[in-house]
């Protein structure tokens, strides 16, 4: 078990740099997700931590011990990787066994760990198939197998559950969280699926294009969005953003509706409201002229523009609904919904 | 039920194979068939008549005990090449694969001897380990060493064994590489995450998932050295001393055309043809299938 920091990490190939002054510390036992859209540096950010990538400057340490000219061998970790990395000429026995052999742990004692994570994953029958054998799933399991019988006190993933289907996304998401809680080692998770950091990760590291964007925990992130980035980034449907100027204890929108908030700004500012924190009603304040409707059972999701306008605007309402198409539908933000940020930096106004 | 495609009768088929089947049949089967027949005639001393003997000619190899020595002399010939040339392919791609900088230069420096001509790659290892002019031998002076390879069997063997080898390395390392660079490389990093060094897992991880490639080179190099590897003896040591370095191809060209004994020559070509036949055989009904880790 160990804490992991780093400090001012930065990424280049030749000339162009690629993460940016990556800083922040995982404390014992802590589940963190790095999430981002693809090409943000998350995974070169992982495999940096592992030890695969060079860091160009700053420092990475692991348990207290900085471990940038350390290599992966020695960082006591153990990765998961996004196509499990499974030597396909082993057995799923020697596949597990490998690295304890490397490091020459008793053989009688080998048996036992790989029965043991054998259990715990429910693998024991598959022990003597080789790799290709296995189905989708079943090589997770392995993959993951092979990283707990090191018994390490880093854990890696890689985007493991992304070459899996949606259901068994979800069943192998739950069984990540449980026994990373039941072995309480610290963990490193790379994924761009926003629902899987969300559920996973005690805290997450949103990076977008090589930066932090805002590094808290899930319920923060999405209540308290540090940037336009995160704000769009977390939460599905994605938050609607409008055009306003702020004022005095509101802010006026570019079709001249006044919203409350507790704020008092001035100048261009840009208005986020969660699709979900829509409400709809006779006496609204957002009028939306309904496009489509996307019937999702337990919500309907409108798309809509502003009325007046062509600002994309979706709300999201329980149960389902038949709203009549190219009418126009009032909405009122429900309160607290209101997130501001500043037009140019498109950083959050608190 | 399985529906077959019937196209209408033509010509055309037959005219686009007949090129194919017109060069097998002169250039393949028509001297084999001619070696066939010559295995089963003996001529007289002077050339001026020949009789049909059935196997005689295969019965004399049979007892023939220099014959014996020559087929184990190729075998032992074909073992050494294949396993240095194999060796240091595999050490070279094992490297080349490893390399980020100037990848390509090395690569391409290292396919190069792939094309030299058999005969060339022998003349120049003639010149650099001729006993009176070559820079081997002049070295080897130094630490006290002796070399004649005009005089001394084993080094002849040796001098062989080696040319025949380098030339085949190119080949080797284009496969080996090819190899090595399809194993994926999260495989590779885990192995390292796991603790193995480079060593440990070139010889864990690299070396048995090229096994398929291995058993193939295999195959191919000990064709090459049963049947390629002509020219090189016939440039560097026409098979001598003593006929120290006459392997089966080297003592058919011998017996048939120095000793102009076409049946018996043409009775060993006859069980070379078996012989590189079985391999082709072997090849395809193993390596096809992929050996299996």
């Amino acid at each position: 078990m160990a804490t992991i920091n780093l400090d001012q990490l930065t990424k280049s190939y030749g000339p162009d740099e690629v993460l940016h002054h990556i800083s922040g510390d995982i404390n014992d036992s802590e589940f963190v997700v790095i999430v981002g859209p693809s090409g943000c540096g998350k995974s070169t950010l992982l495999r940096m931590i592992a030890g695969l990538e060079t860091v160009t400057s700053g420092e990475i340490s692991i348990g207290g011990k900085i471990v940038n000219e350390i290599e992966p061998a020695d960082r006591d970790i153990a990765m998961v990787f996004q196509n499990y990395a499974l030597y396909p000429h082993m057995s799923v026995r020697e596949n597990m066994a490998y690295g304890l052999k490397i490091r020459k742990t008793p053989k009688d004692e080998i048996t036992r760990r790989v029965n043991e994570a054998a259990d715990i994953l429910e693998i024991r029958e598959y022990l003597d198939r080789k790799p290709r054998q296995l189905s989708g799933g079943q090589r997770q399991r392995v993959a993951m197998g092979r990283a707990i019988v090191r018994d390490p006190q880093v854990f890696l993933f890689d985007e493991p559950l992304s070459n899996l289907d949606a259901k068994l996304r979800v069943q192998m998401r739950l069984e990540i969280r449980k026994l990373q809680k039941r072995l309480g080692v610290t963990s490193i998770y790379v994924t761009h699926d926003q629902v899987e950091a969300m559920t996973l990760g005690d805290r997450l590291m949103v990076l977008n294009a090589g930066y932090v964007e805002q590094f808290d925990t899930p319920i923060e992130l999405y209540e308290r969005p540090a940037s336009m980035f995160v704000a769009g980034f977390i939460g599905s449907p994605a938050m609607n953003f409008l055009t306003a100027t702020g004022g005095d204890g509101l802010v006026i929108l570019d079709n001249g509706t006044a919203l409350p908030t507790r704020l008092s700004t001035s100048g261009p500012v840009i208005a986020g409201i969660r699709p979900e924190h829509l409400i709809a009603e006779p006496e609204g304040v957002l009028p939306v002229r309904v496009e489509m409707l996307e019937q999702l059972g337990a919500n309907t999701l409108v798309h809509g523009v502003l009325d007046g306008s062509d600002i994309p605007i979706v709300a999201s309402v329980t149960g389902i609904q038949s709203l009549p198409v190219n009418d126009v539908v009032r909405f009122t933000p429900g309160p607290d919904a209101l997130h501001l940020f500043d037009a140019n930096t498109e950083r959050r106004l608190s | 039920m399985l529906k077959r495609v019937h196209f209408p009768t033509s010509v055309l088929p037959y005219l686009l194979v007949a090129p194919q089947i017109l060069v097998t049949l002169i250039f393949f089967i028509w001297p084999a068939s001619q070696a066939m027949y010559q295995s089963m005639r003996i001529e007289d001393a002077f050339g001026l008549s020949t009789e049909f003997v059935w196997f005689e000619n295969f019965q004399i190899l049979a007892e023939d005990k220099q014959y014996f020595e020559t087929f184990w002399r190729t075998i032992i010939f074909s073992a050494c090449v294949a396993f240095i040339s194999m060796s240091v392919a595999l050490f070279l791609a094992g490297f080349a694969d490893r390399v980020v900088r100037g990848a390509m230069a090395y690569r391409t420096m290292l396919i190069w001897p792939y094309a030299v001509a058999p005969v060339l790659a022998g003349a120049l290892w003639v010149f650099m380990f001729n006993p009176t002019l070559g820079i081997f031998p002049y070295l080897l002076e130094f630490v006290g060493y002796d070399w004649n390879h005009y005089l001394n069997g084993h080094q002849a063997m040796l001098l062989v064994i080696l040319a025949a080898a380098w030339k085949q390395v190119a080949y080797n390392f284009l496969f080996y590489l090819a190899a090595m660079q399809s194993i994926p490389k999260s495989v590779i990093e885990a192995s390292a995450i796991d603790g193995a060094g480079p060593v440990r897992r070139f010889r864990t991880i690299i070396l048995p998932l090229v096994s398929p490639t291995t058993f193939f080179l295999l195959v191919i190099n000990a064709v090459y050295a049963f049947f390629d590897t002509f020219g090189i003896i016939h440039a560097v040591t026409q098979g001598g001393p003593a006929g120290a370095t006459t392997i089966l191809v080297y003592k058919v060209y011998n017996d048939g055309f120095v000793g102009l004994d076409l049946g018996g020559s043409a009775a060993q070509s006859v069980i070379l043809m078996i012989l590189v036949i079985s391999m082709t055989v072997i090849q395809f009904r193993y390596v096809e299938k992929k050996v299996d880790y």
